[in-house]
């Protein structure tokens, strides 16, 4: 392939590949997804590659492995295009069947297609189906359509269209247009994006780097895997866009080594771009340089924190450091470091490609355009759905998830990973959008969403969560150390039925000095999930340590006495 | 494997990274990944080969949780203890798993063909509690359901 040398060269270029391919044709297309992986999808995208070629229908049907389309409960998932028959729990003996009855004669396999559980109806087509009805899929629309290994796929969906505006753009004008979506970060801090790349440009230095955070750490949350692996041009377009905003001519993506498909295909998806001219010497013949290399990750939670992270980068331990002066000014390698997560990156070519005016219509006032959750836990259907900011937190577990399995009852649901907090049923009408949540005691964060059912203990989670943030804690500053120990320690008494009546107020102690002492946001945040539990559940604390009792039943506080 | 034949190994691997020692993590990795852990004489060589005192060679390695400075086993066994999969009884599995293979997390069993060790999420929360072998993903794993799984890998 020869490098294109203009926006011009790229239509053509897109032409070519839309002319090429008959709309009518058939497609099966298999989610590839690390959930559907799971469920055994490689060796049903094999059967329908064998069968089709034993049949000799090559010609007449073609089969594509596809980033994950987001209802993971339900793979390996296949859409039949072009009637998008939406098949479920599909397993290579089914395929000849698929084959030949739907593929051949258009007719629906019945036993294949999603029942809805209110109604008990089949469901046919993929967007009937009310887990991605009420979604609105801005980021996570193409994943389910293209081959993330494949750069012609992308630019057939429109791919990199938004990238040949932009670098026809005065670098200010793209700045003000994202300042005008109101776009926020999706990492966490729901920091405003246009903010961070004003300052990164405007910061004295010939020399900047912009880096995309894919060291997705909230266990839980792993819609930045399911980008990176399902459409990984969509955050790099968004990337290069990005640098050519802020002058910059460096990128890295610091990607977590757990996800071995993810960085596999970012990979392959920078060395294809490199070789049509979109990475590299003068993009689209506009005279932007802009080059991106992958670092993968070491396991480290504390490394999703940029400056744990920039120093990652120098091939140091992933200490973070006080941010007295911003990473804007001095990031990595002490020049202008602009850093945004995966998500962030991939909503900037549709802002770029629809227009600011367009997209701060969705979503709230102070929360602007949809937001990726990957709903998990106690939950019908687990996966990850992207709906528009504002949506209530009922609306996201009962209509869209299908609510709580077993018939067991609601009782709590954990937002914004470890730093997170619960939510309880009394606050399930809140809306979702970065403020809202904060105020409920809980955060955003990089949008898990973990459903609890009344069988979950919630002294148990709050200990789960300490207990995690106090491995992960990198231990350069002692209230964070010390402090979450100690939290450890007293949460793990009052579990196993050894709670004194002053712990309550010595953990709420321990909090207020993390939260005011800590170096980074680990330790700022970390006491989130035991304030917001004991906010919302404090009788259940009061239980454990004075009835010696563990409402949820999930503790042994008996088994600890005998010994 | 012989230290010559380790020695060769980091530098086939320095080789690839140009030397260049802000590569540290992924060098380490990619030394990880030939050798099967970090031995003293690799973490040496690599330190000398990159000009990089060798104790900071050690603070990277040892920071992260990814690197091993003692052989693993040929299957390496990850039990995800994400939130989605602890709610689910991850905690029950690897329970489970520490008794079948009598060693605790972190250890590897004599035989060298197990190393057990908890990862804190790999996505795949549908299916939890998730059990990964070598690159195989074992899904709605139950403590009873590991001795059929590890008998797999025999």
């Amino acid at each position: 392939m020869t490098k294109l040398k203009s926006a011009g060269e790229l239509e053509t270029l897109r032409k070519q590949i839309t002319g090429k391919r008959d709309p009518n044709k058939a497609v099966v297309t298999v989610c590839n997804g690390t959930g559907c992986h799971a469920h055994g999808c490689l060796a049903v995208t094999a059967a329908f590659r064998d069968e089709i070629a034993k049949k000799k229908l090559t010609a007449k049907v073609d089969v594509r492995a596809t980033g994950c389309h987001g209802f993971c409960e339900r793979g390996p998932l296949v859409v039949i295009q072009p009637q998008g028959i939406f098949y479920q729990r599909v397993r290579v003996k089914d395929v000849p069947e698929i084959l030949s009855e739907t593929v051949a004669r258009g007719n629906p396999v019945e036993r294949l297609l999603y029942t809805d559980r209110a109604s008990g109806r089949k469901i046919t087509q993929e967007h009937d189906v009310p887990f991605y009805k009420l979604q609105k899929r801005l980021v996570f629309g193409n994943n389910g359509a293209i081959d993330p290994t494949s750069i012609e796929d992308y630019i057939a969906v429109g791919g990199y269209a938004a990238l040949a505006k932009a670098l026809g753009m005065k670098p200010e004008a793209i700045i003000a247009e994202v300042k005008k979506a109101g776009l926020r970060g999706r990492g966490g801090g729901g920091f405003p994006t246009a903010d961070k790349w004003r300052s990164t440009r405007d910061a004295a230095g010939d020399i900047k780097y912009v880096i995309c955070n894919a060291d997705e750490g909230d266990p839980g949350a792993y819609m930045d895997r399911s980008l990176a692996e399902g459409n990984p041009h969509s955050f790099l377009e968004g990337m290069i866009i990005g640098a050519y905003a802020i002058g910059a001519h460096e990128g890295y993506v610091y990607i977590r080594n757990e996800y071995p498909l993810a960085v596999r295909h970012v990979a392959a998806a920078i060395e294809a771009a490199e070789k049509l001219g979109l990475l590299g010497q003068n993009i689209l013949g506009s005279g932007f340089d802009f080059s991106i290399r992958i670092q993968r990750g070491g396991g480290a939670f504390i490394c999703g924190e940029s400056t744990a992270l920039m120093a990652s980068l120098e091939g140091k331990v992933g200490e973070p450091r006080a941010k007295y002066i911003h990473t804007s000014e001095q990031g990595l390698w002490g020049r202008p470091t602009n850093l945004n997560n995966v998500e962030t990156w991939a909503n900037v070519p549709i802002i770029i490609n629809n227009g600011a005016d367009w997209y701060a219509k969705i979503g709230t006032a102070g929360s602007k355009g949809t937001k990726i959750f990957s709903l998990v836990g106690n939950i019908v259907n687990t996966g990850l759905v992207e709906v528009p900011m504002g949506i209530t937190l009922r609306e996201i577990i009962f209509d869209l998830g299908g609510g709580i399995p077993k018939g067991r009852a609601f009782k709590a649901v954990q937002t914004g990973g470890p730093s997170g907090g619960v939510i309880p049923e009394s606050l399930l009408d809140l809306t979702v959008d970065f403020d809202e949540l904060t105020k409920a005691g809980s955060m955003m964060g990089s949008g898990g969403m973990i459903v609890m059912d009344d069988k979950a203990c919630m002294v148990d989670v709050a200990k789960y969560f300490v207990t995690f943030l106090e491995g992960e804690s990198c231990g350069k500053c002692l209230p964070c150390r010390e402090g979450l120990q100690q939290m450890k320690a007293i949460l793990t008494r009052i579990t196993e039925g050894k709670g004194k009546p002053g712990d309550l107020a010595l953990l709420e102690e321990l909090a207020a000095t993390l939260q005011a002492a800590s170096l980074c946001a680990l330790g700022q945040q970390a006491p989130n999930p035991v304030l917001s539990t004991l906010r919302h559940f404090r009788a259940e604390y009061e239980a454990h340590i004075k009835n010696k009792k563990c409402p949820a039943g999930v503790c042994k506080l008996g088994a600890a006495k005998k010994k | 494997m012989a230290p010559e034949e380790q020695k060769a190994k980091v530098n086939q691997v320095l080789k690839k990274h140009q030397r260049d020692k802000a590569r540290l993590v992924d060098i380490l990795q990619d030394i990880q990944a030939a050798i099967g852990y970090l031995p003293q004489k690799a973490l040496e060589e690599a330190s000398r080969g990159l000009d990089v005192p060798l104790s900071r060679v050690y603070s990277v390695a040892t920071f992260f949780k990814a690197f091993s400075l003692t052989p693993r086993g040929r299957y390496l066994i990850n039990v995800c203890m994400g939130t989605a999969c602890h709610v689910r009884g991850a905690d029950k599995v690897l329970e489970s798993i520490e008794k079948e293979l009598r060693i605790k997390t972190g250890q590897t069993t004599k035989d060298l063909r197990f190393t057990l060790e908890t990862v804190n999420c790999v996505g795949a929360c549908a299916l939890g509690p998730m059990v990964i072998v070598g690159e195989d993903y074992h899904g709605e794993m139950t403590p009873e359901g590991v001795t059929a799984v590890l008998k797999e890998y025999n």
